[in-house]
């Protein structure tokens, strides 16, 4: 619980209306209250701090940094800036051409392709809320590490044969960015912060939603034996039933929660939440405008094989402590 | 005579400075060719990275989303 007042005033709203704080029902309620305002207030706050940190490194400035590295150095900048560029699916097209273009190798831009849409700002404000700051750093570094390793792949297979022609025929262009000051860059991540809330929203209350239900109706350690952390091919059914699923990674985020709290192993979890977001049919349909299917395909599997690869070092880790 | 380019593959946000393009140029009573560049290798050529993105004489002048004050104040100066 990060905010023990919000936590007990509304415990008191539940014990008013007459509803026994201990029964399923009562749990359930005051589960979906206590979270959904706390995410709420958590998003609000931290997506303005990132968006402002972001308002330096848009895309075009992520393509002159990533000219300047080469080999798996490269791949940890692609990859890290993947974390902090803004990024939204109907901009991947553009900065895909933008960084091949310009002369990014392809494993330094797929470093950046593959950790943008794992590692995201908001998940990392609710794994911060619903966790702690370990387990949000650790997913940090894990989706760094998938885009480092998943890019250094994709590099030593060479694969610029499957990129679609006119790609490497356009001549790109650097340009003067409009320069922003303080005011701008205030209002931007205002604009930001208003603009993710909308548009995650419905996610989250579906999300809490379904987490309350966990929560309250599903018995203690019922999956212990399905999903726990000693269950060796847990990981591997969770991910594969979650790449296909298309969900926002904030949702899962409360239905990772309940179930880790019913006995799913926490990797295991954060396997389901990676697979959900990271790879998405919406997302394939846009990269086939400048790739060729066979280049999708292997996207497709070094990524599910990292998200797999995590979901059991982090087993494993957590699992030690 | 300003050309005004819109570079935008079509998301929600290029269709709403569209918009706010021909307003502003309707409020400010100037004559302005407006055209909407959808192909993703022409907008690669400009260099923008993030659509949509406001052309004015082949210049960018404004990346992302923007305000209408502010794409009046970029077509009266641009």
């Amino acid at each position: 619980m990060i905010f023990p007042w919000l936590d007990s005033s509304v415990s008191w709203l539940i014990e008013t209306l007459d509803i026994d704080l201990d029964s399923q029902v009562g749990t359930a309620i005051h589960f979906f209250i206590y979270d959904t305002i706390q995410i709420t207030l958590l998003l609000i706050f931290m997506i303005f701090i990132i968006s402002y940190i972001r308002s330096y490194f848009p895309p075009e400035r992520t393509k002159k940094i990533l000219e300047k590295f080469k080999g798996i150095i490269g791949n940890f900048f692609g990859s890290t800036l993947g974390v902090i560029s803004p990024f939204c699916s109907c901009s991947s097209i553009p900065i895909f051409i933008g960084l091949i273009s310009s002369g990014v190798p392809l494993g330094i831009t797929f470093s950046f392709l593959i950790t943008s849409p794992i590692v995201n700002e908001a998940a990392i404000v609710m794994l911060f809320g619903y966790f702690d700051y370990r387990i949000a750093i650790l997913y940090i570094s894990f989706g760094i590490l998938i885009g480092v390793v998943g890019g250094f792949a994709i590099d030593k297979l060479k694969l610029e044969k499957y990129i679609e022609d006119f790609v490497y025929n356009i001549k790109n262009a650097n340009i003067v960015l409009p320069k922003m000051n303080q005011m701008d860059r205030f209002q931007f991540s205002w604009q930001e912060t208003f603009d993710i809330l909308k548009r995650v929203y419905k996610w989250i209350v579906i999300g809490v939603f379904a987490g309350s239900i966990i929560h309250g109706w599903v018995p203690e350690d019922y999956l212990v034996d399905i999903a726990g952390p000693d269950n060796p091919f847990a990981v591997i059914i969770v991910t594969i039933l979650a790449v296909p699923l298309y969900s926002n990674v904030l949702g899962t985020i409360p239905i990772a929660n309940a179930l880790i709290g019913k006995g799913m192993g926490i990797g295991t979890a954060m396997s389901f939440m990676m697979a959900t977001t990271a790879l998405s049919l919406p997302e394939m349909m846009i990269l086939r405008k400048v790739m060729k299917p066979k280049l999708i395909w292997i996207f497709i599997g070094i990524t599910t094989v990292g998200i797999i690869a995590i979901g059991y070092a982090f087993n494993l880790i957590l699992g030690v402590i | 005579m300003k050309i005004v380019k819109i570079l935008g593959g079509g998301c929600p946000n290029c269709t709403i400075l569209h918009n706010n393009v021909l307003s502003a140029i309707r409020e400010l009573k100037i004559e302005a060719k407006v055209e909407k560049i959808e192909d993703f290798a022409e907008i690669s050529k400009y260099g923008v990275m993030s659509t949509p993105a406001l052309v004015i004489n082949e210049k960018v002048v404004g990346i992302g989303k923007l305000k209408y004050k502010k794409v009046k104040g970029l077509i009266e100066n641009g």
